[in-house]
């Protein structure tokens, strides 16, 4: 039935003047947003010529003097170009899995407690730290770290330590320290798909595995885990393709010259060298890089969740 | 025997369940209320530390230094202006676009479909986009809040999905009527997609409110449209050393700000969103669903 419908809109397509007439409204509409999306999303793409040429505003971008390669051969000499690979990757692949873990053991958990209310209100606040821009949680973050702020507190307090540590001045705690501000931000957040996934699971396999004598604990992990399997699936692919995107804000804001060596990331070396340096070029080469990384990430593993029939993005 | 083995593991879980949600709630609550409580304190008395969860002596002295200092009052009243003008514009021109793509007899509907969903994932980046956001004067300019983020391809799926969910008839039966498609679109398919408007609104509005990079890099120079969150920014980065990026060494002033009024302003800055965003939840909990699924 469905199909005899599909087929018959089909046959209805067939352009006509009075077909067009009729969408009139909506071509007009399509040729603005086009107009639009070309300027704003297409154009910059025209922008990458910058990272073959050696670019002088003056110049502008079709005059500049082409270098082919050499803003790239640069770029991967540079020792500090290679170490903000290593960082940007080493984050987001921390912040992926300890994201992800935790955003999943938390949908399972509220999702076991049983007094609504309670679990309400949980999961309202779960979700505060997802509303406050970077610039306030790394604010609070620095607070609580501070040789005076909580943290320092109760690790003198309970004889942890002898001495109050500082945490932005040694290398080795960056990354946790990351890790942790995304996860303190966005575990409520990303627990929601989670959550409505396991709404959706019928209620009659739990009443079965109850009869077959599964405890609490039991139920979760083998009906409720497995059920959401291809949510979580969509989500990591998703998350994937944005691994690269996920290294600026924090690290920027939490970043400073002690740690530059763990803190900074592909996009403040763009930031760096592009705007403060005004190398456009080189910052754009960067940039690139950038780009194709992540999209070969999605092509990867989306290819790689088709092979081995899990649910994929396309 | 097996029923009270059962009974034990199921106490043992409901004891983990307890702690883990109490550890949880304290870790998520615990800095905002010392922050809270830090800003009511009085700024000398702060200085010996040991502030937790109320504010040991008592002031509002911090609100009034907040609220006197101009820069922040003028990067309260962008920042409301981006919000409010940018979160009405992009929501009329996504739910436009939306509905264009979400006509079944559409002539492009697949090809202007993909057209937005391919900005998903290829963009310019930074450097191509500041060249061009310079070349159309939009840098130094109030504009750079509002038009470049005018369309998201994100925000129009969640939209479309949501219009294509609507029953065909409706609209079918205007058109007998004779009506045209943008009376479709005001009369019909608007009224009905208020909750996911409201989605997108919030999602919108939130973004707007807590952009900072944008007056960093675009406004730099000029004072007159700098943001709640930039100014923020400037006000922390004075006790932060960021002296690693350069960007900001630049920007930082050299004078450090007493915790006290930190902590005011960051509640200033927190305040509207913390006071809207429970009452908003089955909108955002509706808007991430259809986007999860959709993707």
């Amino acid at each position: 039935m469905a199909k005899a419908n599909a087929v018959s809109v089909k046959k209805d397509k067939k352009i006509t003047w009075k077909e067009i007439k009729r969408q009139k409204a909506l071509l007009i509409i399509s040729f603005i947003v086009v107009v639009y999306g070309v300027i704003f999303y297409y154009l910059p793409l025209a922008g990458w010529l910058m990272a073959f040429e050696n670019y002088k505003p003056a110049k502008g971008i079709f005059h500049s003097q082409f270098v082919g390669l050499a803003k790239f051969k640069f770029l991967f000499s540079d020792v500090t170009f290679l170490r903000v690979i290593r960082n940007t990757f080493a984050m987001g692949v921390i912040n992926l899995v300890t994201g992800t873990v935790m955003s999943i053991l938390f949908a399972l958990l509220l999702n076991e407690v049983r007094q609504r209310g309670v679990k309400k209100v949980i999961q309202t606040i779960s979700y505060l730290p997802h509303f406050l821009s970077w610039i306030i949680v790394t604010g609070i973050l620095h607070d609580a770290l501070s040789a005076s702020g909580i943290v320092n507190d109760l690790l003198l307090r309970g004889n942890i330590v002898d001495q109050a540590i500082n945490f932005f001045a040694k290398p080795i705690y960056f990354w946790p320290i990351v890790a942790f501000a995304n996860v303190w931000k966005e575990t409520g957040w990303g627990a929601i798909v989670y959550l409505s996934a396991i709404t959706a699971i019928d209620p009659c396999l739990y009443e079965a595995a109850a009869i077959d004598g599964a405890g609490r604990f039991q139920k979760m992990k083998y009906i409720t885990l497995p059920c959401i399997k291809p949510t979580i699936m969509i989500i990591l692919l998703i998350n994937i393709g944005n691994v690269l995107n996920a290294g600026f804000e924090v690290q920027y804001l939490l970043g400073n010259g002690l740690i530059k060596s763990v803190s900074e990331t592909i996009d403040i070396y763009v930031l760096k060298w592009g705007i403060s340096q005004n190398d456009y070029s080189l910052g754009t080469a960067a940039g690139i890089f950038k780009s194709a990384v992540s999209i070969a990430l999605i092509v990867i593993f989306n290819t790689w969740a088709k092979r081995r029939g899990e649910s994929r993005l396309f | 025997m097996k029923t009270k083995k059962l009974h034990g593991g199921d106490l043992v879980f409901a004891i983990v369940l307890v702690i883990f949600m109490t550890v949880f709630v304290v870790v998520t609550l615990y800095p905002v209320i010392n922050t809270v409580a830090k800003g009511f304190n009085d700024g000398i008395d702060a200085v010996r530390g040991g502030i937790y969860l109320w504010p040991r002596k008592f002031s509002l002295k911090n609100y009034q230094t907040v609220f006197g200092m101009q820069n922040l009052l003028t990067g309260a009243k962008i920042t409301v202006l981006r919000t409010v003008i940018g979160t009405l514009a992009s929501l009329f021109i996504n739910a436009l676009l939306a509905f264009v793509v979400s006509r079944e007899r559409f002539l492009f509907k697949r090809g202007l479909s993909l057209f937005w969903v391919i900005t998903m994932y290829v963009n310019g980046g930074l450097i191509p986009t500041f060249v061009l956001y310079k070349s159309l004067h939009l840098t130094n300019s109030f504009y750079v809040y509002v038009v470049p983020g005018l369309i998201s391809a994100w925000n129009m799926l969640v939209m479309r999905t949501y219009m294509e969910g609507l029953p065909a008839s409706l609209e079918e039966s205007a058109q007998l009527d004779g009506a045209g498609y943008m009376t479709i679109f005001f009369k019909i398919t608007a009224p009905l997609c208020k909750p996911v408007f409201a989605t997108i609104a919030l999602f919108v509005a939130v973004w707007q409110w807590n952009s900072w990079f944008d007056a960093m890099i675009y406004n730099r120079l000029k004072t007159e449209y700098t943001t709640l969150q930039y100014e923020l920014m400037k006000l922390l980065a004075s006790v932060m050393q960021q002296s690693g990026s350069a960007e900001s060494a630049k920007n930082s002033t050299n004078t450090i700000t007493p915790v006290t009024i930190r902590s005011a302003a960051t509640v200033v800055t927190m305040l509207p969103i913390v006071m809207l965003y429970p009452f908003l939840q089955r909108y955002f909990i509706t808007g991430l669903t259809i986007g999860g699924v959709k993707e």
